[in-house]
């Protein structure tokens, strides 16, 4: 009678000859994911063992294990650095920017983009909106500079149709060069971004335009009140992906661009590390800075996944 | 009926739309038409006379110019290089990689997700990996423009979203008929995932065409491994530095400026993918439509 019965070990047994047979038939994909698991270590998970760096008075010729540890004291120098600060306020408010500007264009532009009704008119403007997407941040920042110039298009608009009596020299004053981010982005990513809105402006449904039509509607009111409220999903979970986005502002335009007049202003993370890092060779202060940033990030990715999770079902991850 | 359609607001709203469409138009463009007369002007003329659509005193001389550069020559051979074989190799590696974690039976499906969908949310940052890099003799390396960036969680998981939408009976019948996990991505999977593919070689293909950063962070001590979008970069300091300075050109009487290089280099940076990409939209839209709204 108790033969019967099954052993919690015979069970045990049996899932591991099931495990092992059914590893025998997947001998490829155990061995690619094997390689591909080192492939990740070394390069994804290695530098993150690297913030011990931040903990140590690292000398590169040291190494990790002979370089002196320290505690918090990098972390204690970061917080006490003025310009730290500033780079991070520059961070978080041209981040921030950027989002809401890339979301009310993005939208708007895929809107009205989406009434024009002539087809080759439409495909042709859609067209000329990627192509600033493809262009390096190098030669935008190019573009830019030659644009806002003394000499530039931008003055010369100013100086002959609003009646400006000088060039203003727009890489020398505070107030402008947050705008100046901000509307570079605009220019380079609108019709980018719009792609996923127009996307889903195919997919609503053709009988709510007809209903609005029988009651009368204008195109405007149609655009209002069936199209916008149809993409709340959409650009709900992208605003929440991009959350995570705010500490990313860009780098080049901040890089080239900025300089010693505007360095208040201009100066980001990304730049303060590589200042420090890289050129005064303080590998331990700019990995602070740089797991500073990293766990702000997570924070608010994971705020955005909190909020989605509260607000509907939508789910980043 | 139709007639009745338009009111005095639909006329208002058509006006402003074509309004608004022509604005956005001449400001797309106006930079770009404008880089292209300058490449072509002669610099020194181009600091005195405005040039906006049409150069006016018109040279090749900028161009030669930049071929003439050392630095232009090597740069665009990595460029080539970087983008030829980046692409093909980011391409295969995160094929297998989406493949591999798509397989419903995978033993370690679970886990090996989400040992990368973690790589995407942390990550080193600039100084551990640059050390991590020096430890592997990564730096002054041609490699390490391929091999650091070949995988990338996101376009494995662009990847992967295709291929779930892939009906698993295909993948069953192969096994029924005796084939491999290998011969079913290679002769069953890989062919059905081609616009996938597709999408992912263009973004790659992208990146590694504008990418500077790299070079100037890991090779900047090796001329002969620089890449284009860093000398134009180099370009536009100097052109920052030297607003208005003239270099005179041994043969002939024209000049070329700091400026007016600039703008050939740059024309013949974006030329390649301005060409390309309109032909690849259809590729791009779907891309995004799978990438962006995950799960």
């Amino acid at each position: 009678m108790a033969s019967n019965t099954i052993k919690p070990e015979d069970l045990q047994a049996h899932k591991k000859v099931k495990f092992l047979d059914e590893a025998k038939r997947q001998p490829f994909l155990l061995i690619s994911s094997a390689l591909l698991l080192i492939y990740g270590i070394i390069f994804y998970y290695i530098p993150v063992i690297g913030w011990i760096t931040a903990f140590q008075d690292y000398k590169p010729a040291k190494g990790f294990f002979g370089s002196q540890w320290i505690g918090l004291e990098k972390f204690k120098k970061l917080f006490e650095n003025k310009t730290f600060y500033l780079a991070f306020r520059n961070t978080l408010a041209m981040g921030v920017i950027n989002l809401v500007f890339h979301f009310v264009t993005a939208i708007a532009f895929a809107l009205l983009l989406n009434e024009v009704r002539i087809f080759i008119a439409k495909k042709f403007i859609q067209t000329v909106s990627y192509m600033p997407h493809f262009l390096s941040w190098i030669i935008v920042t190019a573009i830019v500079r030659e644009v806002l110039s003394a000499d530039g298009i931008v003055n010369e608009f100013l100086m002959n149709v609003c009646g400006n009596e000088t060039a203003i020299d727009f890489f020398a004053v505070k107030g402008y060069f947050w705008w100046i981010v901000a509307f570079t982005n605009v220019w380079k990513e609108t019709g980018w971004n719009a792609i996923i809105y127009l996307a889903a402006i195919t997919a609503i449904d053709p009988s709510l335009y007809e209903a609005a039509d029988m009651d009368g509607a204008s195109r405007f009111q149609k655009m209002w009140y069936i199209t916008l409220p149809s993409l709340r999903p959409t650009i709900m979970i992208l605003l929440l992906i991009n959350i995570g986005n705010v500490l990313n502002a860009g780098f080049e335009l901040q890089y080239i661009l900025g300089n010693d007049v505007i360095s208040d202003v201009s100066k980001i993370l990304d730049v303060f590390i590589l200042d420090w890092g890289i050129s005064q060779f303080d590998f331990s202060l700019g990995t602070a800075a740089g797991i500073f940033k990293s766990v702000i990030a997570l924070i608010l990715v994971c705020l955005g996944n909190f909020i989605a999770k509260k607000t509907g079902d939508e789910r980043l991850f | 009926m139709k007639l009745k359609k338009y009111g005095p607001g639909d006329i208002i709203f058509e006006v402003f739309l074509i309004i608004f469409m022509v604005i956005f138009l001449a400001v797309t463009l106006y930079p770009i038409i404008n880089t292209l007369a300058l490449s072509f002007n002669d610099g020194f003329d181009a600091l005195v006379h405005k040039v906006h659509f049409i150069p006016h005193s018109p040279t090749l001389d900028n161009y030669k110019a930049v071929f003439a550069k050392e630095g232009y020559r090597f740069g665009a051979v990595n460029t080539v290089l970087r983008t030829l074989f980046g692409t093909l190799i980011s391409l295969v590696v995160n094929a297998i990689l989406a493949y591999v974690i798509s397989r419903k039976r995978f033993l370690f499906k679970k886990s090996f997700s989400l040992f990368w969908v973690i790589t995407m949310y942390v990550n080193g940052g600039l100084i551990p990996t640059y050390i991590t890099f020096q430890k592997l003799h990564l730096i002054n390396n041609f490699l390490v423009y391929i091999i650091p960036g070949a995988v990338s969680a996101f376009n494995m998981l662009v990847i992967r979203n295709y291929m779930n939408g892939i009906p698993e009976s295909l993948e069953e019948s192969a096994q029924i008929d005796g084939a491999g996990y290998f011969k079913i991505f290679y002769s069953i999977i890989s062919p059905l995932c081609k616009p996938v593919y597709a999408t992912i070689a263009l973004f790659v293909a992208v990146y590694q065409w504008n990418a500077w950063f790299d070079a100037m962070l890991y090779n900047k001590m090796r001329d002969n491994l620089t890449v284009l979008q860093y000398e134009l970069m180099k370009q536009l300091q100097t052109a920052m530095k030297s607003a208005g300075s003239v270099e005179g050109l041994k043969n002939g009487g024209t000049t070329i400026t700091p400026n007016s290089i600039r703008a050939a280099a740059t024309i013949l940076t974006m030329l390649p993918i301005i060409c390309i990409y309109p032909f690849l939209q259809r590729y791009f839209v779907t891309g995004l439509t799978i990438g962006g709204v995950k799960e």
